[in-house]
């Protein structure tokens, strides 16, 4: 009881440092902003340890963040073998391939009046729609092995790319085009300096909005068959075994793919977008 | 709806493109009985033959909207072979989930608008819920519902349970954006003259803020109720449901039936169409009655 009386403590004693913070007169320098939500973090880790343990909770139901932390670290190659299977293979794979298509098909589109003009509102459309569910069919088409997970990804990433990416390239001003046309330029060269560059903000806007989307098709497609290894599989053998711990450690490293993922986009975009009003704020 | 040409133009464009690749990726199986029966197959053979198999690799267009219709008008709708039926416990799940999302998404956006610590330490972790793939939490969310015995104490089964959360966990996000732009829509002019009028934080809430947000969740709303569709369907596959679209495709998956996904997708589909219809006419009618300009 007393591990639970001493979580809720750290827990006030945190929130009163992040108020604390957040009402500083350096609450909009960076480290500040970093700093407030890895302690809110913190706090809420320390609560839930100290909730298990001092209540008692069995750990089929909720284990402790100890336990998922010592699950991590005894099953270090289980947990690389199925992220390099559904992370790098089957994610980021598939990622690519999709992103890759729907930026040509977008340039294509773009060229064609009749085709922006149709394809775009039913782009948008299935967008909207749950293409998680082609998975099974993508499991028939191209078997067990990541293959067929990263063909799921592609057509996940497909249209949400697509549709920025169409959108982006109508974002040049009509003065800006005009002026390339004064200076004589070609298609391509218009295309190449003035439209591919002002439409980096919306294509890193789909990008980010895919990069989730990657993960959860690939873990998905993992339900519908898959070889003994991968984080869906494992997860759903792992639970069957009430094996909890291993179940919450591969969740982690499933998060902390996720947010770096994401965390690598963004960055990448900071790097292209640089000129962006949105990037130049901070 | 100038653009409705257009957009009748592709997909009967893609309309036609399906049936070639049906007749192409079919028609190896008809070669194949071809041979074993001893015969020649001339172009007609080879068309008529890729459009109707048992287990083709890409159902053509007509059989998948077959399969449809007889899953929704040939059986009870409350048989277990009517796609009826298994649209309506997804659509249930869905429903719940979206509700929750949506509350939850209200209602942190108010937290974090009202108070900075929250703001600085909460929003970072909520864009992090997003990455975090949720299928990977999903069989965790099913076991611990089940544990807990929550759907017991709520007088449901624990499957709706852990489906509806699932899906409130991927609809909360985008009403969270959307409400937190909208609460912060009203211009400083505004709220000076509430100041000067002497409301306090609570009226500025009800009588500017929130109206002001309205245009702000309904656009959030129609991609939650989206979203929140892919959560349900998503719940279903880890948590071995025998119920609900979701569970539709797993069980056409494992029997080889690739029509029966097909149809199950179509389904989908369609109850997301429909689902944003929805949102859109009850936006159009709020908006009016609020007196707002579109």
């Amino acid at each position: 009881m007393s591990g639970l009386v001493a979580a809720i403590g750290f827990w006030l004693v945190a929130w009163a440092v992040n108020s604390a913070l957040a009402r500083s007169a350096w609450s909009r320098t960076r480290a500040v902003r970093i700093a407030i939500p890895v302690i809110f973090g913190l706090a809420v880790l320390v609560l839930w340890q100290g909730v298990v343990t001092g209540l008692g909770v069995p750990e089929v139901v909720l284990p402790a963040p100890t336990s998922i932390g010592a699950a991590i670290a005894g099953n270090l190659p289980v947990l690389w073998v199925d992220f390099v299977q559904t992370i790098l293979k089957g994610g980021l794979a598939g990622y690519l391939i999709g992103s890759a298509a729907a930026v040509l098909v977008a340039v294509l589109v773009d060229r064609v009046p009749f085709l922006k003009r149709g394809l775009l509102p039913i782009g948008n459309f299935v967008a909207a729609l749950p293409i998680v569910g082609i998975a099974p069919i993508m499991v028939m088409w191209f078997g067990f092995d990541w293959q067929s997970k990263a063909a799921v990804v592609v057509v996940m990433v497909f249209f949400p790319v697509l549709v920025n990416m169409v959108a982006g390239l109508e974002a040049s001003e009509r003065m800006q085009r005009d002026l390339m046309a004064t200076w004589g330029a070609s298609y391509g060269q218009t295309l190449l300096r003035l439209r591919l560059p002002a439409a980096m903000p919306f294509l890193f806007n789909g990008l980010k909005i895919a990069s989730t989307l990657a993960l959860i098709g690939a873990i998905v497609a993992e339900n519908f068959g898959s070889p003994t290894l991968g984080m869906g599989f494992r997860i759903s053998t792992a639970v069957g075994q009430l094996a909890l711990p291993l179940v919450w450690a591969e969740i982690a490293v499933a998060a902390v793919a996720g947010s770096t993922f994401y965390g690598l986009v963004a960055l990448v975009e900071r790097g292209v977008t640089f000129w962006h009003p949105s990037q130049r704020a901070t | 709806m100038r653009n409705a040409g257009a957009i009748l133009g592709v997909l009967l464009l893609i309309l036609v493109l399906w049936y070639l690749g049906t007749i192409w990726l079919n028609a190896a199986w008809v070669y194949d009985q071809a041979a074993r029966a001893g015969t020649e197959v001339g172009w007609r053979d080879l068309v008529f033959g890729t459009m109707a198999q048992e287990r083709p690799v890409l159902p053509p267009p007509h059989q998948v909207l077959g399969e449809l219709w007889q899953g929704v008008t040939s059986y009870a709708v409350t048989s277990k072979k009517s796609l009826v039926y298994h649209g309506y416990v997804t659509l249930t799940a869905t429903f719940w989930g979206f509700v929750l999302g949506t509350g939850l998404g209200i209602v942190m956006a108010m937290g974090i608008v009202r108070s900075r610590t929250l703001d600085l330490g909460l929003m970072p972790w909520a864009i992090i819920s997003q990455t975090v793939p949720i299928v990977a939490i999903a069989p965790m969310i099913v076991v611990l519902s089940n544990s807990l015995g929550l759907g017991d104490q709520l007088g449901v089964s624990n499957r709706l349970v852990s489906k509806t959360i699932i899906a409130a966990y991927l609809s909360y996000f985008p009403v969270l954006v959307g409400m937190i732009k909208g609460l912060r829509s009203p211009d400083p002019m505004q709220l000076d003259l509430l100041h000067t009028y002497g409301a306090s934080v609570g009226q500025g809430f009800a009588k500017l803020r929130l109206p002001a947000s309205v245009p702000y969740l309904f656009a959030s709303l129609k991609v939650g109720i989206a979203a929140s569709l892919v959560g349900a369907i998503v719940g279903e596959l880890p948590t071995g449901a025998v119920e609900g679209l979701g569970a539709r495709m797993l069980v056409g998956s494992q029997f080889g039936s690739p029509v029966m996904v097909w149809a199950a997708l179509f389904a989908a589909a369609i109850l997301a169409g429909v689902l944003i219809l929805v949102v859109r006419a009850i936006e159009s009618v709020v908006l009016q009655g609020m007196g707002v300009r579109s």
